[in-house]
């Protein structure tokens, strides 16, 4: 398998494979029930809270095992997508985030489309991969703003969605150069000297 | 769908503390913890009001995890614990967490005897068919063919069916979630709370470390192709066929939950302190 993908694992005990599970996540599919610009607000601002706080956690956890390099372009991630939230509600012109039902907003399927997945993580993966969770993250968001636009009947939120999707696009882009000048990961990037599993 | 609320009930940040996990990177129980998180925030529950107990494993750790009051007991007594507690305490919502080896093994006993009482509580079982924390053991749901340094060739044991045993022993609410799935599994143990009586919920949490293949189970799960059941006969018949991977509420009965009247207490915790002293 060649060096560059997500670190996911596969088959066998000890010896992690790579495939790019996060194209297989489901997608929240977009409901074109969105009630009104409020709704819509609500949706795109817990996207990118909840985004952000996967990426804190997701940073947390690479920093506890000394992954520090890592941990610090979770930390980065982090800070974007809050940086995100925050703008919208200043281009909603508001200071107060949307009044949310108990447990947050409840995605089609999963969790919402720019939520990292924690089982993503390898304790010895490097920039790389988290830029391609990233890119997965935001492509997923693209998507479903994409699919907004299409189908919500209100033209403000139609607009709203178009908006958003161009901006994910946006941020897709960026992400693909940000890769293009991250070295990819070695060949055995994964190879631990003092592997925790027990050894003859 | 409206987003508005009359009042604001605590986010599901709100039931997360200031420790961080200290679990592998990749590790199912950080999911659990987000899920746990959120199904207290659906019930609109405040972390004062829930105690989150366990045992011993790294699944165990997850009371520190949380802003409610916790109880991080010795192995396999957490449910004997949460018993306890809740029955001195019906106010207070109890969660009970812990691994496969906590539960099912040591805790065994503890788990028949949970289902059987009835007390109502939730039990929440991280399993990952394998003890990490110890570095790799196998444990009672570990397939008998799982070739490893500390089993070679495989254990040749027949695996421990959980759910199977909670339905026998008597427990009220029997449930299967995937940890790849937080707001399925928030769902799911939301709902077990709900539901009066033992509710258990068995949440497959891959261990990375020690069975890196589990990552695969992302594909292997699926919703399970038949709707909750009150007929235990139906039920224990479903759940016998069952392959460990068919994710939803399998059977929720409608037996009462044991609660004892506690009346008031006669001695003084200093007079029953004193009768130990040496």
């Amino acid at each position: 398998m060649s060096a560059g993908k997500a670190p996911t694992t596969t088959g066998g005990k000890g010896r992690p494979g790579r495939t790019p599970r996060a194209r297989n996540r489901k997608e929240p599919v977009a409901k074109s029930s969105v009630s009104d610009e409020a709704d819509f607000l609500a949706r795109a601002w817990t996207m990118e809270v909840e985004a952000a706080e996967r990426y804190s956690m997701l940073a947390d956890a690479m920093h506890e095992h000394n992954n520090r390099e890592v941990a610090e372009l979770f930390r980065k991630l982090a800070r974007i997508e809050q940086l995100h939230a925050e703008q919208l509600l200043e281009q909603n012109l508001t200071m107060h985030p949307p009044v949310l039902p108990p447990g947050g907003i409840r995605w089609g399927a999963g969790e919402g489309p720019e939520t990292a997945d924690p089982g993503e993580l390898h304790y010895r993966m490097q920039p790389y991969h988290a830029l391609q969770i990233a890119l997965a993250c935001e492509k997923r968001a693209q998507s479903f703003f994409a699919g907004y636009a299409r189908d919500a009947t209100r033209a403000a939120v139609r607009k709203a969605a178009r908006e958003m999707a161009a901006e994910e696009g946006e941020h897709v882009r960026l992400i693909e150069e940000w890769l293009k000048r991250t070295p990819p990961p070695d060949k055995d990037w994964e190879h631990d000297p003092d592997p925790p599993a027990p050894s003859d | 769908m409206s987003t508005v609320a009359a009042s604001a009930p605590p986010a599901p940040q709100a039931f997360k503390s200031d420790y961080k996990p200290i679990w592998c990177p990749g590790c199912g129980d950080y999911s659990v913890l987000t899920a746990v998180a959120r199904a207290f925030a659906i019930l609109e529950l405040r972390p004062e009001n829930v105690a989150v107990v366990s045992g011993i494993g790294c699944s165990s750790r997850i009371p520190a995890y949380t802003t409610c009051y916790g109880f991080h007991g010795v192995h396999g007594r957490a449910l004997a614990a949460g018993t306890g507690l809740k029955i001195a305490r019906p106010d207070l919502t109890v969660l009970v967490a812990g691994g496969d080896g906590d539960g099912y093994s040591i805790g065994g006993n503890h788990f028949l005897h949970a289902c059987r009482r009835n007390v109502d509580l939730t039990y929440i079982v991280m399993d990952n068919h394998v003890y990490g924390m110890t570095k790799g053991q196998p444990s009672p749901t570990t397939e008998p063919d799982w070739n490893s340094k500390l089993s070679p060739g495989g254990t040749g044991l027949r695996t421990f069916h959980p759910l199977v045993i909670a339905l026998a022993a008597g427990a009220n609410f029997i449930a299967r979630a995937f940890s790849g799935d937080p707001n399925g599994t928030a769902g799911m143990i939301a709902e077990a709370i709900r539901t009066p009586g033992f509710s258990f919920v068995e949440i497959l949490s891959p261990c990375v470390t020690f069975r890196p293949e589990q990552r695969e189970w992302k594909q292997q799960v699926r919703p399970a192709p038949v709707a909750s059941t009150d007929d235990p006969g139906r039920a224990a018949r479903r759940i016998i066929t069952d392959d460990g991977f068919n994710i939803g509420v399998l059977y929720k009965g409608n037996r009462k939950p044991y609660q004892p009247s506690m009346g008031t207490a006669t001695k003084r915790l200093t007079d029953l302190e004193a009768g130990f002293a040496i």
